[in-house]
């Protein structure tokens, strides 16, 4: 096994594989009902997020800024926040207002946490939203780290522990997947007759249908009430092989806080990831799989036999979000595709044994793992891999024209292609969905380059 | 000029509402101090027999929590002013997010064969990614770093600097380190301090990208190039090709492109521009500065022209004859008019059935929401409200209010560069006597009257227009069409109305000179014409009574 850190390469980072943390905290944000995400700094943060997640969801995504000049950067944003907060709430009335840092305000040492509270005790007997905090200095980590602790910030400010009346319900720590993932979920855990509380939920707000009427907030999310009753869930489940690392996550804040037991699973991405998390919804309710799972599972077994031949042996590269990249390692792996190159911008120091531990051992000599990667590194070591075709999002596009070779476009950012937002990667239809695309490319290569023009395949 | 606003008493009332009761509306939710600033933001259009205009308060800070439109001093700088030159390797001084979200956003083309060693970095995002022990301890180590590592791998004419928001906080001097490395590697090497948080806008990054290109390029190469009627073309970015359909008209007119600022542009261009005879300004905003200080320096004189609008490229380029004042051009002019005109006025006759009476709304930039308008006027449609996202009095109201603009906290600390005459340099294009020939004539120098003055009595005009203003307007007009940016369209849409996105075009164009108008007319008439809308409430949603239908068969 060939592995290595970006260091080996450069210093200076040229093309990025990662975003900034804020971002990954406000999408999260945007997955809570009636809610309004706010950046604390300056507004080109706040803008160019904006302008960069609706270049992928294509929907309505607002989010506020608490505006710092030179002034601000110099004596404290304290005013300046509690300004935003008042406006935001004579604007929108919102149930939350999500509050995430930029690397401005956390270089100044803006104490967040003292403002908010201040700002609470100003405002004692008004109905105030909620106001949850997240640290998100860019400079420690990626957008991942940003959309993890906006999760984890979530339960830690509003989980109660008080017992739970009704149905049985099952907190949902999905990751960052697409809205036609988190509907997919629901589905899932509903079938079961469990609840399943999403954080985020963004299903309907990133991807929702033409207004009738005007909406100042999109319609959709988590409602606050049901953050509330994430302490009396029946269990947690947390999406995310590189993610279960973790020691301070939101399933482990309410597996110590409220004692919820916590299912560290890995985005289920093909077959073998899809059979546990479905083996985990079904110890969790006391229910069987229901036959139309099976039958969705039957149906893409089947076809995965009858399209076998067109994978073994094929290369791909696959680069984006670590857990992402893992979960599609492993599905690769369950195709015969040898997954050559195995890249991400972050990491946290265990993605490589994470990759390693979903992808069969006979693949692992022909295997390169990079992490804290960036394009420059991940088109270099392409040179020698060869690989046949790429899977990830749309900024490796460059590379993958220079290389002349397809890209499959997978998870976000995807903004030269009009599905970002409906692109299915989970469960057993996602993973069907993932398989017909890379036939179906490795196909179109074939007739491309054939001079005959063949029409069968 | 005010287009015949003042003869045509029906557009006196917006849309058949009265426009001071609109501006209540929108100003009812917010607190009565943010109610009070945004009141002088928002302005009835009323132009005087003389041409005077009412106060617009514009340049000044957005309130923290209301959702705007701008960006910050970074993305003018590094984005909008030094982003489209292609053989300049910018580098962006700080955390990962700010330089990947400028890196291949703006939709400004190039041409890399047009200039000898083929150089195209714009493809490119080069950036330091500060972590933690940058931030403790400094990043110019790092920086040094990243300017040799490009220098190593793409061996560039020039390198820029660009340094975000935490860069100023804590203390790294990229000025020095740029003088260290341009010693050291032999080559240009500049930085720009546009921390985020100067200015308030995009606005404050163009000053300073134009003070540092001034500063650091202008004037580097004296070699005058060949050719008839040398001109440079200042604040055209070539978004969706423009640049080039303007270029291709210079040359069949036999003018001269000796740069552009910085649409297909090349640094080696930027280095010889003060040997040009005239400046053509487009985007006022965004470039005046520099034409400004080559005028002093260099005697270069500079004209606002626009080619955004079949009447108004015949307009633009008649002033660049009358400029020149010889016969020879002023021919070839006419005659390049003369053949471009029938296509265009061909392809308006074709739209304008569906087109006519339509309403629009343009908030965006510096300029365009001005300038769109001559295109929007041509198809026959009335501009309901406009509004820049980032411009100053001077752009709404005319350069005479200048002398009159206060100098505030954020503005003061844009360094306004102090210019002479170069003592060998400066040479006045034109004599005095002939320049006040050509006035009496009616051709402005360093003239712009603004978008206000242009525009009918009784429409709105609104400076840095919040996303909860937006909604209100959309709610209250229904406009037929509104254009600004990506962060509005989908909104926007969301109530089925179309918005035509101004700064990236939605990825078509050009827009601009001739062929950019019939581009444009087939655009407008598809967005206003389309019949998608019509579906968006499903038949049971229309009338209830069928829903019960469909569940009975
Ligand atoms: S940190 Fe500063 S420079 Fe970077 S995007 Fe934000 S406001 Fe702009
Ligand atoms: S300053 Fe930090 S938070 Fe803002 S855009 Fe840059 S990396 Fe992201």
């Amino acid at each position: 096994m060939k592995s290595a850190m970006r260091t080996d390469y450069y210093t200076a980072t040229q093309n990025a594989c990662n975003l900034c943390a804020p971002l990954g905290a406000a999408l999260v944000f945007k997955g809570i009902a009636n809610t309004v995400p706010l950046l604390h700094g300056s507004q080109g943060c706040s803008t160019y997020i904006r302008r960069y997640m609706i270049s992928h969801f294509k929907e309505p995504l607002d989010i506020a800024c608490s505006n710092f000049g030179e002034e601000t950067a110099i004596f404290g944003g304290g005013a300046n926040l509690k300004i935003a907060i008042d406006n935001i709430r004579k604007q929108y009335c919102p149930d939350l207002i999500g509050i995430a840092t930029t690397c401005l305000s956390e270089t100044i040492g803006d104490d967040v946490p003292m403002f908010i509270k201040a700002y609470q005790n100003g405002c004692r007997d008004e109905d105030l939203p909620a106001l949850v905090h997240v640290s998100t200095p860019s400079y420690q980590g990626t957008h991942m780290q940003g959309f993890h602790g906006a999760v984890r910030a979530l339960v830690a400010t509003l989980a109660e522990t008080a017992s739970v009346e009704g149905p049985l319900s099952v907190n949902l720590f999905p990751g960052m997947v697409s809205p036609s993932d988190l509907r997919q979920l629901k589905e899932m855990v509903a079938a079961f007759d469990l609840e399943a509380i999403l954080v985020p939920d963004y299903s309907e707000t990133l991807n929702g249908p033409l207004w009738t009427e005007y909406q100042p907030i999109p319609q959709g999310g988590t409602p606050v009430a049901a953050l509330r009753r994430t302490g009396g869930a029946a269990a947690s489940i947390e999406c995310g092989l590189v993610l279960s690392g973790e020691k301070e996550t939101a399933g482990t804040w309410l597996e110590d806080h409220c004692g919820v037991p916590l299912h560290r699973l890995g985005l289920p991405i093909g077959i073998g990831a899809s059979d546990l998390f479905f083996a985990s919804l079904a110890a969790i309710s006391g229910q069987p799989i229901p036959g139309k799972y099976t039958a969705q599972r039957g149906r893409l077994l089947d076809a995965l036999v009858d399209g076998h031949k067109h994978f073994n042996g094929v290369k791909a590269a696959l680069f984006g979000e670590e857990d992402l990249v893992a979960g599609l390692a492993a599905f690769c792996g369950e195709l015969g595709i040898i997954p050559v190159l195995c890249a991400t911008g972050g990491g946290n120091g265990r993605f490589v044994q994470t990759v390693q531990s979903v992808v069969p051992e006979r693949y692992h000599d022909q295997m390169q793992i990079l992490e804290d990667s960036d394009f420059v590194t991940i088109e270099k070591t392409l040179e020698a891999l060869a690989p046949d075709l790429l899977i990830g999002h749309s900024k490796g596009f460059t590379m993958s024209r220079r290389l002349q070779r397809p890209l499959i476009r997978v998870g976000f950012p995807v903004h030269d292609r009009v599905d970002g937002s409906r692109m299915l990667h989970l469960g057993y239809r996602g993973a069907q969905q993932l398989f017909d695309r890379i036939a179906n490319t490795l196909i179109e290569e074939k007739q491309k380059k054939n001079h005959v023009g063949y029409t069968y395949y | 000029m005010a287009t015949g606003a003042n003869k045509k008493p029906a557009e006196v009332r917006l849309d058949r509402q009265d426009p001071e009761k609109i501006k209540a509306r929108l100003l009812a939710k917010y607190p009565p101090k943010v109610a009070r600033k945004r009141a002088k933001q928002i302005v009835v259009n009323k132009v005087s027999a003389d041409g005077e205009v009412p106060v617009i308060s514009s340049n000044v800070r957005t309130v923290p929590g209301l959702m705007g439109q701008r960006g910050c001093c970074y993305a003018g700088c590094k984005g909008v002013v030094l982003g489209p030159t292609r053989d300049i390797i910018n580098i962006t001084h700080g955390p990962i997010g700010c330089g990947y979200y400028s890196w291949l956003t703006r939709r400004n083309q190039t041409d890399p064969d047009s200039s000898a060693d083929g150089h195209n970095y714009i493809p490119y995002c080069f950036s330091t990614d500060m972590q933690d022990q940058e931030i403790i301890f400094g990043g110019e180590k790092k920086l040094k770093q990243a300017i040799q590592e490009a220098y190593d791998n793409f061996k560039p004419k020039a390198i820029a600097v660009f340094s975000t928001c935490p860069v100023g906080l804590i203390g790294d001097d990229v000025h020095a380190v740029c003088r260290e490395m341009k010693a050291k590697l032999g080559i240009n090497v500049f930085g720009f301090s546009c921390e985020g948080y100067k200015g308030v806008s995009q606005s404050a990054g163009h000053h300073i990208a134009n003070n540092g290109i001034f500063k650091h390029v202008v004037g580097l190469d004296d070699t005058v190039k060949e050719g008839n009627y040398r001109i440079n073309l200042l604040g055209e970015y070539n978004i969706g090709g423009d640049a080039f359909e303007i270029e291709r008209l210079f040359e069949r007119c036999g003018i001269t492109l000796v740069s552009s600022y910085s649409g297909n542009a090349s640094i080696d261009a930027f280095a010889n521009s003060h040997t040009a005879d005239l400046n053509l300004i487009m985007c006022h905003r965004s470039i005046n500065y520099v034409a400004e200080m080559m005028e002093t320096k260099f005697g270069v004189p500079w004209i606002k022209v626009n080619f955004i609008g079949a009447a108004a490229t015949a307009k633009s380029l008649r002033k660049i004859a009358q400029y020149f004042d010889e016969q020879e051009l002023t021919d070839i002019v006419e005659q390049v008019i003369a053949e471009e005109m029938p296509a265009v006025e061909a392809a308006c006759a074709d739209v304008r059935p569906r087109t006519e009476g339509k309403r629009a709304m343009l908030f965006v930039g510096g300029s365009r929401a001005h300038h769109y308008q001559e295109l929007f006027a041509e198809l026959g449609m009335k501009t309901l409200s406009a509004g820049y996202e980032f411009g100053h009095r001077d752009d709404y109201e005319g350069r005479k209010v200048l002398p009159d603009i206060k100098v505030d906290a954020d503005s003061r600390n844009i360094e306004e560069m102090e210019i002479t005459p170069d003592p060998e340099r400066f040479k006045p294009r034109i004599s005095e006597a002939k320049k006040a020939e050509l006035e009496a004539k009616g051709l402005q120098f360093s003239a712009y009257d603004g978008m206000m003055t242009e525009m009918p009595d009784g429409t709105m005009v609104i400076d840095d227009l919040s996303q909860y203003e937006t909604d209100q307007l959309i709610k209250m007009f229904k406009p037929d069409i509104f254009c600004a940016g990506i962060k509005e369209k989908y909104t926007v849409q969301k109530h089925g109305i179309p918005l035509k996105q101004l700064h990236s075009y939605d990825y078509g164009g050009p827009y601009a000179g001739f062929k950019g108008a019939i581009n444009f007319y087939k655009e407008i008439d598809r967005m206003v014409s389309s019949r998608a809308w019509q579906y968006m409430r499903a038949p049971w949603q229309e009338h209830p009574e069928l829903s019960a239908t469909y569940a009975w068969e």
